[in-house]
């Protein structure tokens, strides 16, 4: 098992590129060791992708924020710009482990270990995030959805690395949040997730919004369907219940050991209620 | 495979060694270097028994690799006593009967330590949470808890 920590891209889709075995991007490594230890993972190279500074740095660009896929969820947690622009994307990746996993794992991790369940992703897509993928044949630019395609399975080729996220500008009167079911409040893993991130106009109606659901389909769902409950509407009470059913209704849920379908169908919509709600508070707050 | 050479600061001492890829951190302190004193509990960041911290951060010994540790300023359980006397923390864990089996204690002290060199003054719910990756099975979080409230105010009044 060979290990090589490249400070340059180029340099580490290269070693990426042409491993003839199997080659393991290491960024915090909260997924990849428990996966070693278990036994799952056997890598012939693992990448080390820290000392790759545009990977490391969190800056602002275009009146929005562009992350590195290996800042650790402490450094998010710690960035108070950040925070306050996407406090619902922060506290997603916040929700992540404990402090020691805090640490260390990233949001390039949690994105690429393609978990259906996976606490940043839902609100990064109801964010309207993007990420940077950089391989040997070049750059491209995706939305953050079009990355897993199935439980541990994502649309990278071989040699390409998540490099960051873009989060856009924010509109006034904007808000996110993100919430999740979970048996334990800390250290457990989503049942359900929602996020949800809109934009309500001066008169206190939604002009924009973005729902995605975790945990309730092999891959985090964006449902415009549940957005278009919201949208035109004041979020009263009666928005709120369509909103809940278009959440309700885009699950496609298995039965598992840390829920039901039927249950989860249920909470998904619960949630998305309960998180817009949220969303709408800091949207009044942020002007 | 030829081991990988590896420079690294464990409690303000420069330490070198040699591993393999495959090394955790928590392999090498305990296996290569002796340092026994941060424990394996779980071996998957779960129970935090393990907990050290690297360049100020609080992490999972078992979830680092040990060549990851090149350049890293590193602070073990062994490092919070100085060689006179205990350290708050330590001694507050004895105080409130804060232990029984002892072998989620390191961890429960390092990751301590950690929250109160960030926050002085944490409340009772942010110590919990803050602690909430370190496991006790013996069930003794409450008075781990207050311990740690009392080494917090003890602290305080020192650095006043």
């Amino acid at each position: 098992m060979r290990y090589e920590a490249p400070d340059s891209l180029d340099a580490a889709t290269e070693l990426l590129s042409s491993e003839p075995g199997v080659s393991r991007i290491l960024a915090g490594g909260t997924d990849l060791l428990v996966q070693m230890h278990a036994g799952m993972t056997e890598p012939d190279l693992i990448v080390d992708i820290k000392k790759i500074p545009d990977l490391r740095a969190i800056v602002a660009e275009d009146s929005g924020f562009r992350i590195g896929a290996a800042v650790t969820g402490a450094e998010m947690g710690e960035h108070r710009e950040l925070k306050s622009a996407w406090p619902g994307v922060v506290e997603a990746v916040e929700l992540i482990g404990s402090t020691q996993i805090q640490g260390r794992a990233t949001p390039g991790g949690n994105l690429c270990n393609a978990s259906p369940a996976a606490d940043s992703v839902p609100a990064m897509v109801a964010a309207g995030a993007t990420v940077t993928v950089v391989g040997t044949e070049g750059t491209r630019e995706i939305p953050v959805q079009e990355i897993c395609t199935g439980p541990g399975q994502t649309s990278l080729k071989k040699g390409e690395i998540v490099v960051s996220f873009k989060l856009p500008a924010r509109p006034s009167r904007s808000g996110d949040a993100y919430l999740r079911m979970t048996p334990r409040t800390e250290m457990d893993i989503a049942v359900v997730g929602v996020g949800v991130n809109l934009t309500m106009d001066q008169e206190g109606n939604c002009i924009d919004a973005r729902v995605a659901i975790g945990a309730v389909a092999p891959t985090v769902l964006l449902v415009p369907e549940a957005a278009a409950a919201l949208i035109g509407t004041k979020v009263d009470e009666s928005a709120l219940a369509e909103l809940a059913s278009a959440a309700s209704a885009a699950c496609r849920p298995i039965d598992d050991k840390r829920g039901t379908k039927k249950y989860r169908i249920k909470v998904a919509g619960v949630l998305a209620k309960r998180a817009a709600k949220i969303a709408v508070e800091r949207a009044g707050q942020s002007l | 495979m030829t081991k990988q050479h590896v420079t690294t600061s464990i409690n303000g001492d420069e330490i070198e060694f040699l591993c393999e890829t495959e090394q955790t951190l928590l392999d090498i302190l305990r296996d290569e270097l002796q340092f026994i004193g941060t424990k394996e509990g779980c071996g998957s960041g779960d129970c935090g028994a393990c907990s050290v911290i690297v360049d100020g951060r609080l992490v999972c010994a078992c979830l680092m690799l040990g060549v990851e540790a090149q350049g890293k300023k590193i602070e073990t359980i062994e490092g919070i006593a100085t060689k006179e006397e205990l350290h708050p923390l330590q001694q507050k864990f004895i105080d409130h009967a804060a232990l029984q089996c002892g072998f989620c204690t390191p961890g429960f002290l390092v990751a301590s330590k950690a929250l109160l060199e960030k926050n002085p003054n944490p409340t009772e719910t942010e110590v919990r949470y803050w602690l909430a990756g370190n496991l006790c099975r013996c069930t003794g979080y409450d008075k781990i808890v207050r311990a740690v409230l009392d080494a917090a105010q003890e602290m305080r009044g020192a650095s006043a």
